[in-house]
């Protein structure tokens, strides 16, 4: 494990109120509450982390990543990026960014888009929408509720002629995002277990998941 | 934390294979990029047309479109952008899925060779004609609040509650809305990742023609694109003909250009046997 980088003086590891291993092609989920902070970290570097956001009192309201490019005139996430909903609501900002490039128009691999990326002997291999799949039944949802993601710490640079691929990651152990939550949210994240791409470097591993109540609420 | 992790060697293996496909994928290209459509679009002959519609600025519409069959949407007088949405009418949970559709195909510029994916992997549309060269999978169609802060008090339609509309009358829902392609919509992208209108790619008479490659329902906006810098809102009418489309060749282009489609392709026949 890295060493815990503060961005924010009262927030340490000791006064976390979750703090979650999520082990390499897992899936998690689990309620941010309006004004605490979500941290991601990328433990062991160059992993993509495959990330939906539902309000979470209303699931029909969700992540949005054409209104968030819409919002903010631009296909990457960083720093003051608003996290837009369906409904033109901001759900989170990310507020911290130790890596600098993040994914938000390339979406989740598949075992369906693995036969059509890589060939039909790619078909039976872990992917990120059966992750998603089974964490949001969980919570009464379905395939339909499924949606294109956030990917955080995956590099998909777009030219200006259209090309893209997805190329190795920046991230370096340890770097992570920190977003605070504009209203309750359900965060489902997938950690990507794509094996036959660079968004992970071919080798998937763990990440952890930090929520902080608001500053105001820590004790000092 | 326990954590094993894979050895070089099979890293080294699943990188050399990646490499070759990137390559083999990026050898379509060439064939992948044809001249846009030619103006003026040649008519559609009349015993092929089995429906017209005229969607007047600012509405929207909606149709059960065939395997087989085909839209043109043609912008007439006006330099529209129209933004689309399907499903596929026997089971709706699959639906265009333009991630997808562009992480497959290498590219964000879609047009005419290309085809757009469903997010069950395959082949919903062959764009088979593209006049335009210009359609935006990124942005996503305006809504009230865009409109409201771009056309300040004026009364407005957007697309997004356009496309709600056609959702619901279709016994779905808000939740069965994950993205629209806008048709006629020239947005570039620079290297920090901005978006920019692109200056007057789209020309009046520009048209765009999708063959269905499974049955589906498909929903259309015809409101202004987010970034049209027209501060007027005063979208125009374009008209959507569905009619049924020549069989395909054995050297089709859409079918052939990439490898990706061929695959895709492969898909639908599986769910078809």
């Amino acid at each position: 494990m890295t060493d815990f980088a503060p961005t924010c003086p009262p927030r340490s590891l000791e006064n976390a109120v979750e703090d979650h291993f999520i082990p390499a092609e897992a899936s998690w989920s689990g309620v941010v509450r309006k004004g605490q902070t979500i941290r991601i970290e990328d433990s062991y570097g160059q992993q993509a982390i495959d990330t939906l956001f539902y309000r979470a009192d209303d699931f029909a309201e969700r992540y949005s990543n054409q209104d968030t490019m819409r919002a903010q005139t631009g296909a990457y996430v960083g720093i003051g990026t608003k996290l837009i909903s369906n409904e033109g609501n901001v759900m989170l900002t990310m507020t911290a960014d130790s890596c600098g490039r993040h994914d938000t128009s390339a979406g989740a691999c598949s075992c369906e888009s693995n036969t059509v990326r890589f060939g039909h002997g790619a078909k039976y291999l872990h992917a990120c929408r059966d992750n998603f799949v089974l964490e949001i039944s969980k919570h009464g949802m379905s395939k339909r509720d499924i949606v294109p993601n956030i990917n955080f710490f995956m590099n998909v640079p777009i030219s200006p002629d259209g090309k893209m691929t997805i190329v190795d990651g920046i991230s370096a152990p340890g770097d992570y995002v920190e977003l605070v939550a504009e209203m309750d949210v359900l965060c489902v994240i997938s950690n990507c277990p794509q094996i036959n791409n660079p968004c992970n470097g071919f080798d998937p591993t763990p990440i952890r998941v930090l929520i902080w109540d608001a500053v105001t609420h820590i004790g000092a | 934390m326990m954590h094993i992790r894979r050895s070089p060697e099979e890293i080294a293996a699943n990188r050399a294979r990646y490499e070759d496909h990137q390559k083999k994928g990026l050898e379509f290209a060439p064939k992948a990029l044809p001249a846009p459509s030619p103006l003026p679009a040649l008519p559609i002959s009349a015993d092929a047309i089995i429906h017209q519609e005229t969607i007047p600025g600012s509405w929207y519409w909606s149709t059960k479109l065939l395997r087989g069959e085909a839209i043109r949407i043609d912008q007439a007088e006006s330099n529209s952008t129209v933004a689309l949405v399907a499903w596929n009418a026997h089971d709706t949970s699959e639906r265009i899925n333009l991630v997808d559709t562009v992480k497959m195909q290498w590219t964000t510029a879609l047009g005419k060779g290309r085809v757009i994916f469903s997010d069950m992997g395959r082949v919903m549309f062959s764009l088979i004609e593209d006049s335009s060269g210009a359609n935006d999978c990124l942005m996503g169609g305006s809504t009230a609040a865009s409109n409201a802060a771009k056309y300040p008090g004026v009364k407005t339609r957007n697309t997004r509650d356009n496309l709600i509309l056609v959702a619901c009358k279709l016994g779905l829902d808000r939740r069965d809305i994950a993205g629209v392609l806008n048709l006629f919509a020239p947005v570039s992208v620079d290297y920090a990742g901005g978006f920019a209108w692109r200056g007057k790619r789209s020309n009046s008479g520009d048209y765009a023609e999708l063959r269905a490659e499974m049955d589906m329902l498909v929903g259309f906006s015809n409101c202004p694109h987010p970034l049209d810098p027209d501060p007027i809102y005063q979208p125009k009418p374009v008209i959507v003909t569905r009619f049924r489309a020549a069989a395909p060749a054995a050297d089709d282009l859409c079918r052939t250009a990439t490898a990706e489609a061929i695959r895709g392709f492969q898909n639908n026949t599986m769910m078809l046997a």
